[in-house]
């Protein structure tokens, strides 16, 4: 078979000598099980003399696609785009999805699967548009779910930002990335490096050329990631400034009870990097304290064995933006909570007012300033109006919504921001019965705080000196203090 | 919906029978579009049929693109179809690409001109350029039209054999479309399926699998010999194509292999509170507990590698890592799945909808799993309704005496919650809690009692709902609860708490006997304005009050009763009429109103409280079906665990498996009549394939001619080793061993078959070198033919060999390295060949060297070694701890792949206890290095010893492979340093090539030295004996006798490595290596040294 590589090729290694994991042979090493693949080409062809147990017999002429179509729906409940990989279904279908919308109050809460007589709705929502696959037949929900999130995703690297507007717009790129992405219902190329290789993302620059010179959008060869071990990366990648950075952000999901003490804290990490190197650079990286790397997934690139074994991070980057690693923090660790809220909410049976003062400050910050920070809260419905004075940064209570934000900015530990002022409640309605609770967003640069480290960053498999970069920051999660 | 109006009108006359039909999409022979009504869409269309005609691409180019802006918007655009078909050729892949994307859409309603495109796309499938064979049968597959089913099925079978994988992945897809278009194909679908199940390409494994699940998924008997590459393949396979995969191989195995649930039923306790432990521990721990279950080492493999799936950022392949662990693994070991899915709550909301699904059915029946992560499920306020509840959901299943009261205080802020539908799902949940939980009971039952008292009104009815429920588990001490409920009566509002007060207070009326009158009282004033559903309780607690009561209630009840009979509603009119009948004695009334009261007043039994998910564990985890709770289409069954396991020895690719020889696996289900009948069954049609699709052997009594052969080998094989193991006794391992051996025979090289022909010879007294060139030849056709059907690769091989007969003793060297290149076990046999053969031969061989016919030069690798005997100490006992190991190579060529070094590790037992699961730990290895570890020892006894072979590929170097030995307890860091001897394989090939070779390998490929060589060691036979004891070489024939050479390859590039000694006068002798590795050459030289000049 032509795919079979003559043996004594370029990529065996030296004698004595090997870099670690030259190009693309030691690719082939990520995380095989060391097991011999102890399948032949040897096949008997014969009927089985056994009755097949358990597998049930598939229905007759049923054989369906995975994904049979997809529907935009956007808000107002518009069908703005519709896109079949077999016979047409009729729009009609969304109707069910309609009524599911109806009664469901809020677009959350529009289940993602909704069965109709004779097909699956399953829709993701995003960016205010949902995006519903019409499916025929058994599959894993999930496979379908993550399908459209991957498309979104997708789209949104393609055009900087997913909206009705913009996918109308580029209506055709979109129909043409669709038609790749699927065929016959059944994922096809959902990396986007091969994606933008066929079709090209539009950029104004892009469009005057090929008015100009007539050259098209659609790329005619096979991009060769398609075919490679390492389909993330294409080949041939060239830049002058060879630059590799990593951005360690952790998030803190946290509730808070009322008297502050912590409900259950944790902290999730992502490294995101941003590579920009030229030719097969093949990196690894390595932390100080892994230990601390609880629960882990990995982008494609990463060599499982080499982390099993070394708890290193060895892999060939996709070139450009891509999530590296996201991981857990283990729970036996304490979390510490860099924040805290001070409030004093009350609402009184008798008077139509009610009390509100909020007080936020920083808490074990290991000596960085707390940024960014800003306080939402939901209030209850029988709430009217507030006045309320900040004594810095500006708030907004919207009274359809009933939604307070205050966006606060950084916190200056000499003078603790604060939100003082008074509830209207709707005459007639007895107090709500319990507190809204609030949600707190902030930033700290400069600091991952479980403490987590990256010891060295380190590239083979290329000659140029790179430059390296690792910037760490904490976020709020999730972040909720109960009142 | 005003978009949809739109829609039909734009549509035209096609939209009616199309909203018939939402269900099956038919063919619907379009109508023209055009009513007088519509003629501005008209007059749109004719400027783009235009366009479409003029020369320039731009123009084309604008009008694809507004039709393709038409067709998403869901816009009629069939009547275009002549006008853009013709544009199906065109140079400008973007017009084409968006012309394809037209034909799929229209291609179904216009079959006639669709026709007009066909032959585009079979021009195009013979293109150079495999993106655009890949797109035309993509495109060819997906228009739908029945006429071209012939076409397709020829461009299937076509493309299923491409050399691009890429191409053959598309192929794979085309089989779907093609069977959901006409199902009479479905055989020679099958067919094509069972060709691309066997491609080794990752890319196309997925896109297989799923075509397989699609078209027969009752044809397990396709997966079997391909079982173990899928499982191998896995890591590598593209995200979605892992998915189906997966699903596959776990419907696969639960038909398979033998449930490892059995035994451990009893433990689960234990196991569930300690699944931290790490894989192997558990998996020791099960050994201990189960005497009788081993697990098939097929599916301890299919564990093995979907493990580290579950590090996948694709939810999806996590899910079915999940579901896989869930339904195959052994209860101890699916514990692991928790964390990587309690990772999947953190993305987006759909998701975490799915995940929390599965997780509330796994979390009923093992609570244990997911323990530990409660807190990950706790409510915020921010998370949508369907999750709050899910989370909720789960929490209830989790709690247990231990956490109850952390979660009852989590409860109480959740029962106060905004949003109300949450917040009495909260309520439920605590009355779950308080039935199963019999410590909390009461503290739950106050404390609904105090949410009575809540302001809204929802809460308070779901409260009243629940108590009912509490109470009537233990009815006996709560007359004052009851009271207070009829206090509520005349505040509550909604009819389900309202029915539940009257039915508890009709209920336990004789607890309550002032209280009930009342209460009839006052629900009978208002009973036309009642909800239907507390008129029946109000019907109802009349009837028990004048039953245990009616001096008080006679005439209440009669006047209730009179309100019935006139109701609205005939299901409250029927209950009148009957409870009438019942309770009230006239000269009708039969027997029953005797036991009126026994009738109304029975002992009711206490309404369970229960998980909704309880019974959605007989779905699949991960699929649809489990998600609705309901049977999708199309969904498979999950069979049960057979009782006895199928016949492991069907996923056996053509050899026998190694690891079941020392294993010596106790109470093994024996199994062999239905295998050896299945077997020869398939044996037959293996025959039958081979004569036809093999060239040149067609006639029966070819097969005829195969079977006796194979018998005689199988004997003579049998004879030469007995020392052959082959413990599970089938006659089929044994077959196959006898074939493997065939084929190694057929692997070496002319001389080897000249050797075991001469052996042959002797066994049978014949003398004729004729009659054993006969029989060794025909060894080989039979050979070829029984693989013939291996796979393209091989069958290739036997082609040409078939074609050649004479030269078939001589197989080129690409050929060879083919043969060897089995990523597979085989039998480890103790070498036949013993080192004195070695020595024979190359006289022999070089007598008959002028028979060859062959003038190419030929360099094939040996089959015989010398195997040196001297071990290496891995371990002493000392530090071992009493556990000692040593290594030799063994020099067994193919073992686990070409490029690996044989290495046998015996370790000995020397305490007086048992070690248990001896394996290999954490290695630490060279770049490049890889191993193959041997298959773990579950048990040595005091004093026993255990032989066990291990491959590792050195990669040509003689760094040292670092590994930890562990057992039980303990890990023992040892390693392995190669000589440099051992990473050669040797070959043989005559004297005229080896000149050749050398001739190639001069100046500074080649080292020598003179050294001085003891008296004793200067004959032809103790050279070659010490040299090749020293170093894996091959002997090559010498004309001259003080000239001696050796030939080899590097085991892990393959270059060649030629040794001469030369002896001269004076005890002296030239030592030359010549070679491309340098480096392992000046090694080798200086390793060779010594062993020639010591005494």
């Amino acid at each position: 078979m032509a795919e079979r590589a003559a043996r004594p090729g370029p990529g065996t290694a030296e004698v004595f000598v090997r870099a670690p994991g030259a190009g693309l042979a030691a690719a082939a090493l990520r995380a095989r099980g060391a097991g011999p693949t102890g399948a032949g080409p040897v096949g008997g062809r014969g009927l089985c003399g056994e009755p097949a147990r358990g597998f049930a017999p598939p229905q007759p002429g049923l054989a369906a696609a995975m994904i049979h179509s997809l529907f935009l729906i956007n808000a107002s409940g518009d069908i703005f785009l519709e896109k079949h990989w077999k016979s047409v279904v009729s729009r009609s279908v969304c109707d069910y999805f309609f009524e599911a919308q109806e009664r469901a109050s809020e677009a959350e809460n529009v289940p993602p699967v909704i069965p109709t007589p004779h097909h699956y709705l399953l829709s993701v929502y995003r960016h205010k548009i949902f995006f519903v696959a019409v499916i025929q037949s058994e599959v894993p929900p999930l496979f379908v779910i993550e399908f459209l999130h991957r498309v979104v995703d997708t789209f949104q690297d393609y055009f900087g930002v997913c909206s009705e507007v913009i996918i109308k717009d580029n209506v055709v790129v979109v129909y043409e990335v669709l038609e790749e992405m699927l065929d016959n219902g059944f994922p096809l190329a959902t990396e986007s490096n091969i994606l933008k290789e066929l079709i090209k993302p539009p950029t104004i620059l892009r469009t005057v050329v090929n008015t100009i010179t007539g050259s098209t959008n659609v790329g005619d060869q096979l991009p060769t990631g398609q075919l490679s071990v390492v389909p993330w990366r294409r080949t041939g990648v060239k830049y002058t400034n060879n630059e590799a950075y990593f951005d360690v952000i952790e998030e803190i999901d946290a509730i808070i009870d009322k008297s502050g003490s912590t409900i259950t804290a944790e902290i999730q990490g992502v490294i995101d990097a941003c590579v920009k190197l030229t030719g097969m650079p093949d990196l690894t990286l390595s932390f100080m304290n892994p230990r601390l790397l609880d629960d882990v997934s990995f982008h494609p690139c990463v060599r499982f064995k080499r982390w099993e074994s070394e708890r290193i991070l060895s892999f060939i980057p996709p070139d450009g933006n891509f999530r590296l690693l996201s991981y857990h923090v283990s729970a036996q660790n304490l979390v510490a909570i860099p924040v805290y809220v001070k409030h004093n909410i009350s609402f009184r049976d008798s008077s139509s007012l009610g009390r509100f003062e909020i007080t936020v400050g920083p808490k074990q910050t290991m000596g960085k300033t707390v940024e960014g920070v800003m306080v939402t809260s939901q209030m209850p419905k029988s709430v009217l109006n507030m006045t309320l004075t900040p004594s810095q940064g500006t708030h907004v209570f919207d009274p359809v919504t009933k939604l307070l934000s205050w966006d606060v900015g950084k916190i200056n530990p000499q003078k603790l921001p604060s939100l003082k002022g008074s509830v209207s409640l709707q005459a007639g309605t007895s107090k709500p019965d319990e507190n809204p609770t609030i949600n707190l967003q902030f930033k700290i640069q400069q600091l991952a705080i479980s403490g987590l480290k990256v010891n060295r960053l380190d590239m083979y498999g290329e000659k140029y000196k790179p430059f390296k970069g690792i910037k760490y920051m904490t976020k709020a999660g999730k972040f909720q203090v109960r009142t | 919906m005003s978009g949809n109006g739109l829609t039909y009108s734009e549509q035209g006359g096609e939209a009616a029978p199309e909203l018939a039909q939402e269900a099956a999409p038919t063919v619907t022979p379009s109508a023209p579009a055009a009513f007088g009504l519509f003629s501005s869409d008209t007059k749109k269309n004719e400027d783009l049929k235009q366009m479409l005609e003029s020369s320039k691409d731009s123009a084309k180019l604008d009008a694809m693109k507004r039709i393709v802006g038409m067709i998403a918007k869901g816009k009629n655009a069939s009547e275009l179809f002549p006008a853009v078909v013709k544009n199906v050729a065109s140079k400008n892949i973007e017009i084409k690409k968006l012309v394809y994307v037209y034909l799929m859409r229209y291609a179904e309603e216009q079959q006639d001109l669709a026709l007009l495109s066909i032959s585009t796309f079979q021009r195009a499938l013979k293109d150079p350029n495999q993106l655009i064979r890949a797109s035309a049968l993509r495109v060819l597959s997906s228009i739908r039209v029945p006429i071209i089913v012939p076409i397709m099925m020829l461009a299937i079978k076509e493309a299923s054999s491409d050399l691009s994988p890429y191409v053959r992945k598309n192929a794979a897809h085309a089989i779907q479309k093609l069977y959901s278009l006409d199902p009479e194909q479905k055989e020679m679908l099958i067919e094509v399926i069972e060709k691309l199940l066997k491609d080794r390409s990752t890319l196309v494994a997925g896109s297989v699998v799923m075509a397989f699940e699609e078209v027969c998924p009752d044809r397990i008997d396709l997966i079997h010999k391909n079982y173990r590459k899928l499982c191998n393949l896995l890591v590598d396979v593209e995200e979605w194509g892992q998915v189906v995969i997966i699903h596959m191989l776990t419907r696969y195995a639960r038909t398979q292999f033998l449930s490892p649930w059995k035994v451990d039923e009893v433990v689960d306790e234990y196991s569930e509170s300690n699944f931290y432990e790490s894989d192997e521990e558990q998996k020791e721990k099960d050994q201990k507990l189960k005497t009788i279950y081993t697990m098939d080492p097929d599916h301890r493999l299919l564990l093995r590698n979907t493990k580290p799936l579950l590090q996948s950022r694709n939810a999806a392949v996590v899910m079915a890592v999940a579901q896989l662990y869930w339904h195959l693994a052994p209860k101890s070991e699916a514990g692991i799945v928790s964390k990587s899915l309690v990772r999947l709550l953190r993305s987006n909301r759909e998701v975490q909808y799915i995940v929390l699904q599965n997780i509330a059915t796994m979390s009923i029946q093992r609570k244990g799993m997911f323990e530990p992560y409660l807190k990950s499920f706790y409510v915020r306020s921010t998370d949508p309704t369907m999750i709050k509840t899910l989370k909720l959901e789960i929490m209830t299943n989790l709690a247990n005496e231990a956490n109850i009261s952390t979660l009852l205080r989590e409860f109480q802020t959740y029962v106060k919650s905004q949003d109300k539908q949450f917040a009495a799902a909260t309520i439920q949940a605590i009355g779950r809690c308080a039935t199963n939980i019999t410590e909390v009971t009461d503290t739950c039952l106050n404390g609904l009692v105090c949410l009575l008292s809540n302001r809204d009104e929802i809460v308070v009815a779901e409260s009243v709902v629940v108590i009912k429920k509490l109470l009537q588990t233990q009815p006996a001490h709560h007359g004052e609860i009851i009271k207070h409920m009829a206090k509520l009566l005349d505040n509550i509002t909604v009819p389900v708490a309202r029915a539940s007060i009257l039915w508890l207070i009709g209920e336990y009326c004789e607890r309550v006997p002032k209280i009930a009158p009342d209460v009839l009282r006052k629900t009978a004033k208002s009973f036309t304005n009642e909800d239907d559903l507390v008129k029946l309780q109000i019907l109802n607690l009349g009837a028990k009050l004048y039953l245990t009561n009616s001096k008080q209630t006679k005439l209440l009840t009669q006047y209730v009763l009179n309100l019935g009979k006139y109701d609205q509603s005939y299901d409250i009119r029927d209950r009148t009429r009957f409870i009438r009948q019942l309770i009230v004695p006239n000269e009708k009334s039969g027997a029953l109103s005797k036991y009126a009261k026994k009738i109304f007043l029975a002992q009711k039994p206490a309404p369970l409280l229960e998980s909704p998910f309880k019974d959605r564990d007989h779905f699949q985890l991960g699929t649809l079906s489990h998600t609705l709770n309901s049977r999708a289409t199309g969904y498979l069954e999950l069979s049960d665990w057979p009782e006895v396991a199928p016949d492991p020895s069907v996923r056996n690719v053509d050899v026998a498996e190694s690891a079941k020889e020392w294993t010596g696996i106790p109470g093994k289900p024996k199994k062999e009549k239905p295998t050896e009948k299945f077997y020869s069954e398939s044996e037959e049609e293996e025959d039958d394939s081979a004569s036809t699709s093999s060239s040149g052997s067609g006639s029966a009594s070819e097969s005829e001619k195969e079977d006796e052969d194979e018998g005689s080998t199988d004997e003579s094989s049998g004879s030469s080793s007995p020392s052959e193991e082959s413990t599970d006794s089938e006659s089929d391992s044994k077959e196959s061993a006898a074939k493997k051996r065939c084929r190694a025979v057929n692997e070496s090289d002319s001389q080897d078959i000249k050797k075991k022909a001469e052996g042959i010879s002797i066994k049978r007294s014949t003398s004729s070198s004729s009659d054993t060139e006969y029989t060794s030849s025909d060894e080989c056709s039979s050979d070829s033919k029984s693989d013939s059907e291996s796979g393209k690769s091989r069958n290739a091989t036997s082609n040409k060999k078939e074609e050649k007969p004479a030269q078939d003793r001589k197989t080129p060297k690409t050929q060879d390295m083919f043969l060897l290149d089995l990523d597979d076990f085989c039998p480890v046999t103790t070498p036949v060949a013993v080192p004195t053969a070695a020595v024979l031969s190359p006289s022999l061989a070089a007598d008959l060297e002028g028979l060859s016919l062959s003038s190419s030069s030929v360099i094939d690798v040996t089959m015989q070694v010398s195997v040196p005997t001297k071990t290496h100490e891995l371990l002493h006992r000392m530090s071992g701890k009493g556990l000692a190991a040593h290594y030799h190579f063994s020099r067994q060529p193919g073992i686990f792949g070409d490029r690996m070094v044989p290495v046998q590790v015996t370790v000995t037992n020397t305490t007086d206890q048992k070690i248990e699961n001896i394996h290999i730990g954490e290695k630490k290895l060279p770049p490049g290095m890889r191993m193959h570890e041997f298959n773990p020892i579950e048990c040595l006894e005091p004093g026993g010893s255990i032989t066990a072979t291990m491959g590792i590929d050195f990669c040509d170097s003689t760094q040292t492979a670092s590994f930890q030995l562990c057992t039980k307890d303990d890990h023992f860091s040892v390693n392995i340093q190669p000589p440099v001897g051992e990473l050669l394989l040797p070959v043989t090939m005559s004297e005229k090539d080896f000149k050749k070779e050398q001739g190639m390998l001069t100046g500074m490929n080649e080292t020598s030295t003179t050294i001085a060589v003891a008296p004793q060691n200067s004959t032809r036979l103790v050279i070659i004996e010490r040299v090749v004891k020293a170093a894996n070489l091959g002997v090559v024939p010498s004309g001259q006798d003080n000239i001696h050479r050796f030939a080899a390859k590097t085991m892990h590039s393959g270059s060649l490595m030629l040794v001469t000694v030369e002896l001269k006068e004076s005890s002296t002798a030239q030592l030359i290596i010549n070679t491309e590795k340098t480096v392992i050459g000046s090694v080798l030289l200086r390793e060779l040294k010594p062993v020639l000049s010591q005494g």
